[in-house]
């Protein structure tokens, strides 16, 4: 299917579809927190336009509530929820050193060539424009799920396992034109209640460790040991020793 | 075979132009650049100025400079002038859009660094040695950058000629496509590294310990230094076009009357003088980086030309 055979509104989904892959590699790269939520908040704003377009190509109406519904809680009140508790647990000037960032850029692109192959069954049977879309959407998930096991930072593997969710609604919206109205309600629901439970989540981390690296969760040291934290190597041979 | 040699003369007349108008760009930078930060602004013809007093000024050579340090400003201006004659500037199918290859464009410009590096090295000074160390660093990390961009629209082109480029995006009309805005953000990155522009290199500067193209040179004076000076201007405005004839080719004459030559003429000075617009504003809010993120930078800028070229086939192509 040509890209030039399709209409402009068509084109603008590709095209925003490729905006949203984008931000999920600049989060993937992304250290610092603040941005990092700002980002975050964009991928959702791209989505609830790319929702929009899809909306008016199809005729669905109910994607528009889908699209209003991303804009309140994607964009405006989970990252709003995040960016408080980051300034509340101070730590909105943190940046997390990524071990190696271009290695880390470049397995997500080899996700995004794995998820173009899984795709390409369903874009054969699909007869949607926006069917070329499924794979940047299952991309998306995978970078979500990518940024969940390589960041160490609570804060990030929290925007990784939102921005997974971005990629299942993204995934439903293109390959079926949304779910049903009650099962994305539902989820999006899930979505609110989870920010919030994270929000404890991180006190209790900070209470703990007096961080929000959880790889301290691996350790074997006990909670309200005083245990030195300031060095990884420190940390780590205490662990062995116990 | 009358049209044959009116083609060859144009496109004679369009490489002078190029290489007369290059110092005019540089000066238009700079006088925008001056506005912008509120200080008094040059003339926009004080770069000529700079230049015919170079030329005019006795050489000093150091005493063990070898017939390499004398030859590379040549070959430097050399290489950059055929670069300029490949490049589409006013009409695309001239008789040098043969070479118009990007791929011979990228190996001009390696040749000409390969040769500024070679004669930083010849001299033995410190600042020299320095210089070209880490501008073959930049260099390594842009050039797949830029290959990476350039395959990226020749997957929709089909050609790596500029010529066929230019004219393909010509006839599509308006598509909006994700891979050519990847590839385009990719090369205003690349073309950033590579002219030496802020955040990687300030082209304001001498002697400080963080240059990068100005260490290289720092031997260099006299009509030397006016050709080297001049190759990088000439360098700025091929990128500068560059990016014009993939993106926004549209003015370009077709054909060589001369309404649709003028209007070439008139649509390629208004985007290059809007170009340097943006130039000026990306240099005036970013500082300029500590060397060791230039290879963040420069990684970005190959994923941006990778996810451009993820997306063509992804999206654009299809299964």
């Amino acid at each position: 299917m040509a890209l030039s055979s399709l209409s402009l509104y068509s084109q603008a989904i590709i095209l925003f579809a490729a905006l949203v892959l984008f931000t999920s590699f600049v989060m993937l790269a992304q250290t610092r927190m603040v941005p990092l939520i700002f980002t975050f908040a964009w991928q959702g704003l791209l989505m609830a336009v790319a929702t929009v377009l899809v909306a008016i190509v199809s005729g669905h109406k109910h994607l528009y509530i889908s699209a209003a519904l991303t804009v309140v809680l994607k964009v405006g009140l989970i990252p709003w929820l995040l960016y408080r508790l980051s300034v509340r647990l101070d730590m909105n000037y943190e940046t997390e050193a990524i071990k190696h960032p271009s290695l880390l850029l470049l397995g997500g692109a080899g996700l995004v060539i794995f998820s173009y192959f899984i795709a390409l069954p369903i874009v054969h049977l699909s007869g949607l424009a926006t069917r070329n879309t499924i794979a940047v959407s299952i991309a998306v998930e995978l970078l979500g799920m990518l940024m969940m096991s390589v960041r160490g930072t609570a804060m990030a593997q929290v925007i990784g396992f939102m921005s997974m969710e971005n990629g299942l609604f993204f995934a439903a919206v293109v390959s079926t034109y949304g779910m049903p109205l009650i099962v994305e309600l539902g989820v999006a629901f899930d979505v609110m209640v989870a920010s919030i439970l994270f929000g404890v989540f991180f006190f209790h981390l900070r209470d703990s460790f007096d961080s929000l690296d959880v790889g301290h969760l691996n350790l074997l040291s006990e909670a309200n040991e005083p245990a030195p934290l300031a060095e990884t190597p420190a940390a780590s041979t205490q662990g062995e020793h116990a | 075979m009358n049209s044959q040699s009116i083609a060859w003369t144009l496109a004679a007349a369009q490489t002078l132009l190029f290489i007369l108008a290059a110092p005019l760009l540089a000066g238009w930078v700079k006088r925008v650049k001056c506005h912008l930060q509120n200080r008094a602004a040059p003339a926009v013809w004080q770069p000529y100025r700079d230049l015919a007093k170079l030329i005019k000024k006795n050489l000093v050579l150091a005493e063990n400079a070898s017939w390499l340090f004398r030859a590379v400003p040549y070959i430097v201006f050399g290489a950059t002038l055929l670069a300029a004659a490949a490049v589409p500037l006013i009409a695309v199918h001239l008789p040098t859009s043969a070479i118009a290859d990007v791929i011979v464009l990228v190996g001009f410009f390696a040749l000409a660094r390969f040769f500024t590096a070679l004669a930083a090295l010849d001299i033995g000074t410190a600042f020299g040695g320095m210089g070209a160390s880490r501008e073959m660093t930049v260099a390594a990390l842009a050039e797949p950058a830029m290959l990476m961009a350039v395959f990226t629209l020749a997957m929709t082109a089909h050609s790596t000629n500029l010529s066929v480029a230019t004219e393909t995006v010509l006839q599509a009309g308006l598509v909006l496509r994700p891979s050519f805005l990847f590839a385009l953000l990719a090369l205003l990155m690349v073309a950033v590294a590579e002219c030496g522009r802020i955040p990687v290199d300030n082209p304001a500067t001498h002697l400080e310990l963080t240059m990068l193209h100005e260490a290289m040179i720092l031997e260099y004076n006299g009509r030397h230094l006016a050709l080297i000076e001049w190759a990088a201007q000439i360098k700025l405005m091929i990128y500068a076009v560059l990016i014009i004839d993939f993106f926004f080719p549209w003015g370009i004459a077709s054909e060589f009357s001369a309404s649709a030559l003028s209007v070439g003429v008139l649509a390629v000075t208004a985007k290059l003088m809007l170009l340097a617009m943006l130039l000026v504003v990306w240099e005036t809010v970013l500082a300029k980086m500590r060397l060791f993120r230039v290879p963040q930078f420069l990684g970005f800028a190959f994923l941006l030309a990778l996810l451009g070229m993820l997306t063509n086939v992804v999206l654009e192509t299809g299964g």
